[in-house]
């Protein structure tokens, strides 16, 4: 039961911890540079362990760090080289760069012992089982998660201005002397520094779900950046314990399953989102659709109400000649629009009452 | 030449060859469209259907690339409705995307193995095992590379002519399509004007990207997949400013990386094939940045230093 809830702990710190630089990823346009980032930790971590031979040393997790930054640095140096377009730059350095990682491994780790599975997949499965030295109350990837998800809210909190007006507008930002580069390298770095520590429980892929999809999913719900960030870290925790309890409702893999769980999540609401989701466009689109002819009908009687040619122009049977509809649409339309109180019928004539006069006027100086 | 006579390199070489051209023409199209990493995306969405084609009981290796293709084709899609219908921008959506499907291809392959264990497959799944996770603990690298960078050492002739047969008919309806991909790729709204079928388009370009990305990807695995779309354009595009010469020239750079790599593989007996192609292609990227005639690196320092 403990150990169970210890899991459930450690995927809810992921999430959280991953939430908060996944906002700035997403809004700065740079989600792509985070995979790159977790592609190329496997080359840091492979460096360092050669460099260092043992796989527990915290050199480790600077070496992997390094290597975060190494990437962004290098795509950025590609970018003003200005030979290269930012994406295909991504896709060469990563690409590299794990091919570097690779090979090493391949030419000096076959005698050591370098679980690749566990680099790879990640193993929140036995994530519990890991503690700390000198403090061992909780899981060491929850309590490393919930150091930097603290570090992250207190950076945040700090420099929240400067992150705000650098996202939204990098050039003001620079010109108030804000160094957006400073920002953007800080960002990249706690990025790298969250991989890391994510990686050991949900491997490079999935890590990469958990900074993205969440701070999406909140940038369908809100306007506001204090609000995006709460939403992002909520629905990455969420995602976090409901993908657990799954995984272990279906004995699958942990990671996969809580990189699923927010997949669906962000199904949900950009299905169900008020305003922006698909189901609202949908029936904005639907309304529209209707009641644009109607406003139509409105418009042209009072356009004519009281002219010479009124009696002419508001002849229901001719009325599909003056507005270029079929008939079968005009009769439509004016039904929707008796059933609402905006037309009336006198005869074979046909006229706006008040509330049509008023919806004709509306549409006119909107 | 006289190395093409030897049975165990002459696969290896001609099937790396044929997926570099391949993967190089057809990439130079998501290059220019600022969609280089579409390759990417698409392997890493492959895996829950080479999965589910498991499951279906599909073991050939034409069910696996048809598995592949479809959750491939299909992660595109749910990225171009995302973004189309929603202020996402196409690199959260594609990061997404390719990450969320990862995960439910780990969540299938483990439900797999389960169900093998349930229904007692006496016969353990090897080439799902070879093919998706390799769990040898001992030989760690030997799993990696698998995964990540195929398994081109096992490369048959069977395979190169399943890779000829089907990169010609890609590149056959490239070139058909050719005025069309080239205009929507460019300008997008001149040739909606003209009333060509833009959906159509976007669609066929897709398709095309997705059968080169999983015709490659169980022989060269993920990350080579994502470097061989990419890189061949990018050292290609400092030598050449028209996209048919681009095309050839990417064409003709992929195919070489993936000559050597092969060669080189096979030289120094034991290294991977997969990060030889891509260290080679990579190393042809930083010449072509340098040295190109006109937009080389050096070129532009020595004649500052001469005008100074």
């Amino acid at each position: 039961m403990i150990y169970q809830l210890e899991m459930i702990l450690v995927l809810a710190c992921v999430g959280a911890a991953c939430a908060v630089p996944g906002v700035f990823l997403v809004l700065r346009r740079v989600a792509l540079v985070a995979d790159a980032i977790s592609h190329v930790l496997l080359f840091g971590i492979v460096v360092a362990f050669l460099a260092i031979g043992e796989l527990d040393s915290p050199w480790l997790f600077f070496g992997a760090t390094a290597s975060g930054v190494l990437t962004v640095a290098l795509v950025e140096l590609l970018g003003r080289s200005d030979r290269v377009a930012e994406d295909a730059a991504i896709g060469l350095v990563f690409t590299a760069l794990f091919a570097a990682g690779t090979l090493l491994a391949s030419l000096y780790t076959r005698e050591k012992h370098l679980d690749v599975d566990s680099v790879l997949l990640g193993f929140a499965e036995v994530a519990p089982f890991d503690r700390l030295g000198w403090f061992d109350t909780l899981p060491r990837s929850a309590v490393i998660l919930l150091g930097l998800f603290a570090l992250e809210l207190a950076l945040v909190v700090a420099f929240f201005k400067e992150l705000k007006l650098a996202t939204f507008d990098a050039a003001l930002a620079s010109t108030f002397g804000f160094a957006p580069i400073l920002l953007h390298y800080g960002l990249m770095t706690m990025t790298s520094l969250t991989a890391v520590a994510a990686f050991d429980a949900v491997g490079p892929v999935v890590v990469v779900a958990l900074f993205v999809v969440p701070a999406a999913t909140a940038y369908l719900l809100t306007d506001r950046l204090g609000t995006m960030i709460a939403l992002s870290v909520g629905i990455g925790v969420l995602g976090g314990v409901l993908g657990t309890l799954l995984a272990m409702a279906l004995d699958t893999n942990v990671a996969g399953t809580v990189a699923t769980a927010v997949g669906l999540q962000f199904g949900l609401v950009f299905l169900v989102a008020p305003d922006r989701g698909l189901i609202s466009q949908l029936r904005q689109g639907w309304r529209n659709r209707r009641e644009f002819p109607v406003r139509m009908l409105a418009i042209h009687l009072h356009q004519h109400e009281g002219t010479a040619i009124e009696e002419d122009e508001s002849r229901l049977a001719d009325l599909h000649r003056h507005l270029h509809w079929l008939p079968a649409e005009v009769r439509r339309v004016v039904a929707r629009a008796e059933r609402s109180g905006l037309v009336e019928r006198t005869g074979d004539r046909l006229r706006v009452t008040p509330a049509g006069r008023e919806l004709a006027l509306r549409s006119l100086v909107a | 030449m006289i190395l093409l006579d030897n049975p165990a390199l002459r696969p290896v070489a001609l099937g790396l060859t044929a997926i570099g051209v391949l993967a190089g023409v057809v990439g130079t199209f998501a290059v220019v469209r600022r969609q280089s990493l579409q390759g990417d995306a698409i392997s890493h969405a492959a895996l829950p259907g080479v999965a589910l084609a498991f499951m279906l009981g599909g073991r050939s290796p034409l069910m696996i690339v048809l598995g592949a293709a479809c959750t491939g084709w299909l992660a595109m899609t749910l990225v171009k409705g995302v973004t189309s219908r929603s202020r996402i921008p196409f690199d959260t959506a594609l990061a997404g995307a390719l990450a969320v499907f990862f995960g439910f291809g780990l969540v299938l392959m483990t439900y797999l193995r389960k169900l093998n264990e349930i229904l007692g497959t006496r016969e353990p799944d090897n080439f799902l095992e070879e093919y998706l996770r390799p769990h040898a603990r001992d030989a760690v690298h030997h799993g990696l590379e698998k995964y990540l960078f195929g398994q081109a050492a096992f490369l048959q002739d069977g395979d190169v002519t399943t890779i000829v047969g089907l990169g010609v008919a890609i590149l056959t309806l490239l070139a058909l399509f050719w005025k069309q991909l080239k205009l929507a790729s460019f300008d997008r709204d001149f040739a909606a004007s003209l009333g060509f079928p833009m959906r159509g388009l976007e669609l066929l370009m897709t398709s095309l990207i997705v059968c080169t990305v999983v015709l490659g990807l169980q022989f060269v695995g993920v990350v080579l997949m994502s470097a061989l779309l990419v890189a061949p354009v990018v050292a290609a595009r400092q030598w050449v400013q028209r996209l048919g010469p681009l095309c050839i020239l990417a064409g003709v750079i992929g195919g070489a990386a993936g000559f050597f790599g092969a060669i080189l593989g096979h030289q120094r007996q034991g290294l991977p094939a997969g990060p030889l192609v891509v260290l080679a292609v990579t190393a042809m990227v930083v010449a072509s940045i340098l040295f190109a005639p006109q937009n080389g690196l050096v070129w532009g320092l020595l004649r500052k230093r001469v005008t100074a």
